[in-house]
């Protein structure tokens, strides 16, 4: 119903998907994202920093509040830690629901939340070499959207 | 001893991702760090969590054998 998971090394989205429609094919509707690393402004690689004890149980808080909060049959968020490059998938949330608003919302909302307020840390590598990057204000702004 | 957990760009101005420390009160394990470091761990963006738990107030904290304390500055979103 609720499957949480940080992953360590590179996932196959198309696999995942796939396996998530095949748990939840009597769901009326299925919102599928897929966050991937950007080909742009010469980042040659991008690298995410997790915390153990925090990351993944903050992920997992976060499935039960979006599940208390529409009703979804099923919720799947899946992120990346580690070292990426561009073209390679950082997250992927999926969510099942009996109507397409919930799915949407569910989705959405889980997704602001894991942008703004998850555990990671993010550095990317350019030829100048690795950069840790800032918060953006527009993540906090995402997350006043939801009251 | 216990550990002291440096997250992010921390981990540059540390030098390291982890130190080990002595025991005692969370004021004196700072105040017995470089002061440039001390300075970047006490930043007010910068939260704390003992053995992975948020701490509201540092203060009074003392760190006991095996506690990991963690600096943890803002996130930045996947």
């Amino acid at each position: 119903m609720l499957d949480v998971r940080l992953a360590l090394d590179a996932f196959d989205p198309a696999t995942e998907i796939a396996a998530f429609n095949t748990r939840h094919h009597h769901a009326g509707g299925i919102v599928t994202f897929l966050g991937q690393v950007r080909d742009s402004g010469g980042v040659e690689a991008l690298e995410l920093q997790h915390y153990a004890p925090m990351t993944l149980p903050g992920m997992e808080e976060l499935a039960r509040i979006t599940h208390a909060r529409w009703p979804v049959e099923g919720l799947l968020i899946l992120h990346r830690s580690g070292v990426m490059h561009p073209g390679d998938a950082i997250v992927l949330v999926c969510a099942a629901a009996r109507h397409r608003r919930d799915a949407f919302a569910a989705a959405d909302f889980a997704m602001d939340h894991l942008k703004s307020e998850s555990w990671f840390w993010k550095r990317e590598k350019t030829a100048k070499g690795w950069r840790w990057i800032e918060p953006r204000p527009e993540d906090r702004e995402d997350l006043s959207r939801w009251g | 001893m216990a550990k002291l957990v440096f997250l992010g760009r921390l981990e540059d101005v540390a030098g390291m991702g982890e130190m080990s420390v002595q025991p005692g009160p969370v004021e004196h394990v700072l105040a017995s760090l470089d002061p440039a470091l001390a300075v970047q761990l006490l930043g007010e963006k910068v939260r704390m969590a003992l053995n992975g738990a948020l701490l509201t107030d540092v203060g009074g904290v003392v760190l006991a054998e095996g506690d990991e304390l963690a600096f943890l500055p803002p996130v930045s979103g996947g």
